[in-house]
């Protein structure tokens, strides 16, 4: 064997080692996952959308409009009580009841624009929320196609302009039992995206760089050997686990305000002017829902912290504990997506109990949450994450009161405690 | 009161039985040294004895107080110093003394177990630099002051001079005689069987996990007709 292959041999020995192989095939299972789910959105958007008509017209232009849709969506109403439209498109997981009133025929024909009156149906306020509204504004375009085509084809004396674009379109979004009169979902969803990305992705850094402190401490305790001396100290084992909480907790919600401010302002220059103010539709947050998100902050905080100080007690040394970071920051990634792209409500079962089973989901959520009144939500989450929080503050203080935290797992030494207990049998 | 008492006590790892049911006293204000060769469980006993390790089996009171029922209570009048301790690097040598000092005592008291610390240290000026910049034998001057500065009634010391050269070794065995001498009970461990004959008033030599031979060094080298303990540990050891 040559000297470079046995160095090689011994890199591959050191670098190769389960604990930097299972994380990398976790994000592996989770780019998978992700793929299949954006798979399904494109299915989504390839699917016909689901549509309602209510057509007070009944006239020619409306019969036009009605073919198109017809030929592109799954209309599963058609009649003329709006009500009952918008509860069968409802019903249908649809997106969006199209309604067009009495004068719609006679007003293009008298050469203005007719007039439609589109009621958006939204499910969620994520990334990928707001896709099928986009199919339905394809169709809307179809629509304004075929009148053009049809006036272009009769010659009339319709102003150019009006032939170009003969529709003229007002919008209600209804979301979470709420009518919001002149906003369309993609509107929602823009003014919505700081509560989507980038409350999201702050939840994340700090928790990876929160948990990562952590670890890391516990790393370089053992590899400066002051484990040993502080462990012999006059302090009880749960004011060490307390104090390295309270510290890294600070320090995390320092660096968490310092990325605030710079997300905030990178934010601020992407964001579109809101031309509504969601405020008069009650989507606003109060005094008592900024304290339930900060609780929900905390509690989270205070979860992931003593998650990574039960990590950090495996750690040998400082690089040891740089690999540790790598399920936490899994289970910060995770959430931040999933938040970032669809809505709670409108997740797969599985991703919800999952999403739900993460404790770093709740903070990421939570205003979202509160600005729709889902208090259940947030404040189940809160006492969820709390109790969470509480096991793993007892798991590390029962770790620090045990051999475990200087001498490692000895193999065999859970066969060694159960073989006696067989025998005695 | 004996400072220390040990009865039969073992310490298992998983499978492993590191120490098998030792048994020795510790009189108080005694320097009493743990020798044996490599693994023979010097080390495990010092951790179970320091509130470190749990005990498996068998029972440890340090001045009356039961490790396994009072371990806190022990904490408090005990010290330690590991074999590699280490100091945090971030701090100065003042800074590491004085986070040290809190936990036994505050206001002028603390500043007091500073000062001595401090002194105790000889680092002179360099007590202000960090922990990071010091060479081996100053970190290890520093930790012998932060374990002796509380004034501990028991301190156990794991290879006290390892790896120091003679000077720092000199200056360190000569600060811990002066402590045991104002009545702070010593227990340590060496390698070095010249530092345990001349600071020891007693020895236990441990081998395989059993304490094979306990005396005064005087007793020891006489029972094995030897010039020196270094003898006495071949002869035990090797037989």
């Amino acid at each position: 064997m040559s000297s470079l292959t046995n160095i090689v041999r011994k890199e591959f020995r050191e670098l190769l080692t389960k604990s930097t192989i299972i994380p990398v095939i976790l994000m592996a299972l989770m780019f998978g996952y992700l793929g299949s789910m954006m798979g399904g959105i494109e299915e989504d958007v390839t699917a016909p959308p689901v549509i309602g008509l209510v057509d007070m017209d009944d006239g020619l232009m409306s019969d036009i409009a009605f073919d198109t849709l017809n030929e592109s969506a799954v209309i599963v109403y058609e009649g003329t009580d709006l009500n009952a439209g918008l509860e069968a498109v409802d019903g249908a997981g649809g997106a969006a009841l199209i309604y067009l009133p009495s004068n719609f025929t006679s007003d293009i024909l008298a050469g203005a624009r007719g007039h439609v009156e589109v009621y958006w149906l939204m499910k969620g306020a994520g990334m990928l929320d707001s896709i099928s509204s986009t199919a339905v504004e394809i169709l809307l375009n179809s629509v304004s196609y075929s009148i053009s085509a049809y006036l272009v084809d009769e010659s009339s004396d319709t102003a150019p302009a009006v032939v170009l674009s003969p529709l003229e379109r007002s919008e209600t979004t209804i979301f979470h039992d709420m009518e919001m009169t002149g906003v369309s979902p993609d509107l929602l969803v823009s003014i919505l995206s700081s509560q989507s990305f980038a409350v999201p992705f702050i939840i994340m850094m700090i928790i990876i760089m929160a948990g990562g402190m952590v670890i890391s401490s516990m790393g370089m305790e053992k590899e400066n050997k002051t484990l040993e001396t502080l462990l012999t100290l006059p302090v009880s084992r749960s004011s060490i686990v307390s104090g390295k909480l309270l510290a890294s907790a600070l320090v995390g919600l320092v660096m968490a305000g310092i990325y605030m401010i710079g997300f905030n302002y990178y934010m601020t220059s992407l964001e579109m002017s809101a031309e509504v103010d969601l405020a008069q539709y009650g989507l606003d947050l109060g005094p008592a829902d900024y304290i339930l998100v900060g609780a929900s902050v905390f509690v989270s905080l205070v979860a992931a912290l003593s998650m990574c100080m039960v990590l950090g007690t495996y750690a040998k040394n400082y690089k040891s504990a740089q690999t540790l970071t790598m399920p936490i920051s899994l289970l910060a990634i995770i959430p931040m997506f999933l938040t970032m792209f669809k809505d709670f409500s409108t997740l797969p079962t599985v991703l919800q109990v999952l999403l739900f089973a993460i404790p770093f989901s709740h903070p990421m959520m939570a205003m979202k949450e509160l600005m729709f009144g889902n208090y259940a939500m947030v404040i189940g989450g809160i006492a969820y994450v709390a109790a969470f929080a509480a096991v793993m503050v007892a798991i590390s203080v029962w770790i620090f009161n045990t051999d475990r935290l200087l001498t490692g797992s000895v193999k065999g030494a859970g066969l060694a405690r159960f073989l006696p207990r067989l025998k005695s049998r | 009161m004996n400072a220390i008492e040990v009865r039969d006590l073992v310490k298992d790892y998983g499978p492993f039985r590191a120490v098998k049911g030792i048994s020795f006293e510790v009189r108080e204000g005694e320097v009493f040294g743990l020798i044996g060769p490599n693994g023979a469980g010097k080390t495990t006993t010092l951790r179970v004895l320091a509130t470190l390790l749990r005990v498996s089996s068998g029972s440890v009171h340090v001045f009356g107080k039961d490790l396994r029922k009072e371990p806190h209570e022990v904490r408090k009048i005990i010290s330690y110093l590991p074999e590699d301790a280490g100091a945090y690097k971030n701090l100065t040598g003042r800074e590491y003394l004085e986070f040290i000092a809190r936990f036994f005592s505050t206001g002028k008291a603390a500043d007091e177990m500073i000062r001595k610390g401090v002194e105790m240290a000889s680092l002179e000026d360099r007590i202000d630099d960090r922990v990071d910049t010091y060479s081996k034998g100053m970190t290890r001057r520093l930790l012998v002051s932060r374990a002796l500065m509380t004034d501990p009634k028991l301190t156990i010391l794991d290879e006290l001079t390892s790896g120091l050269d003679v000077i720092n070794a000199q200056e360190i065995r000569r600060t811990v005689k002066d402590i045991s001498e104002r009545g702070t009970t010593v227990l340590l461990s060496s390698h070095n069987m010249l530092e345990v004959e001349l600071m020891c008033d007693r020895i236990a030599l441990i081998n395989d996990g059993r304490i094979v031979e306990l005396g005064t060094p005087s007793e020891l080298k006489s029972k094995h007709g030897a010039s020196n303990i270094e003898e006495v540990f071949t002869r035990v050891v090797t037989a």
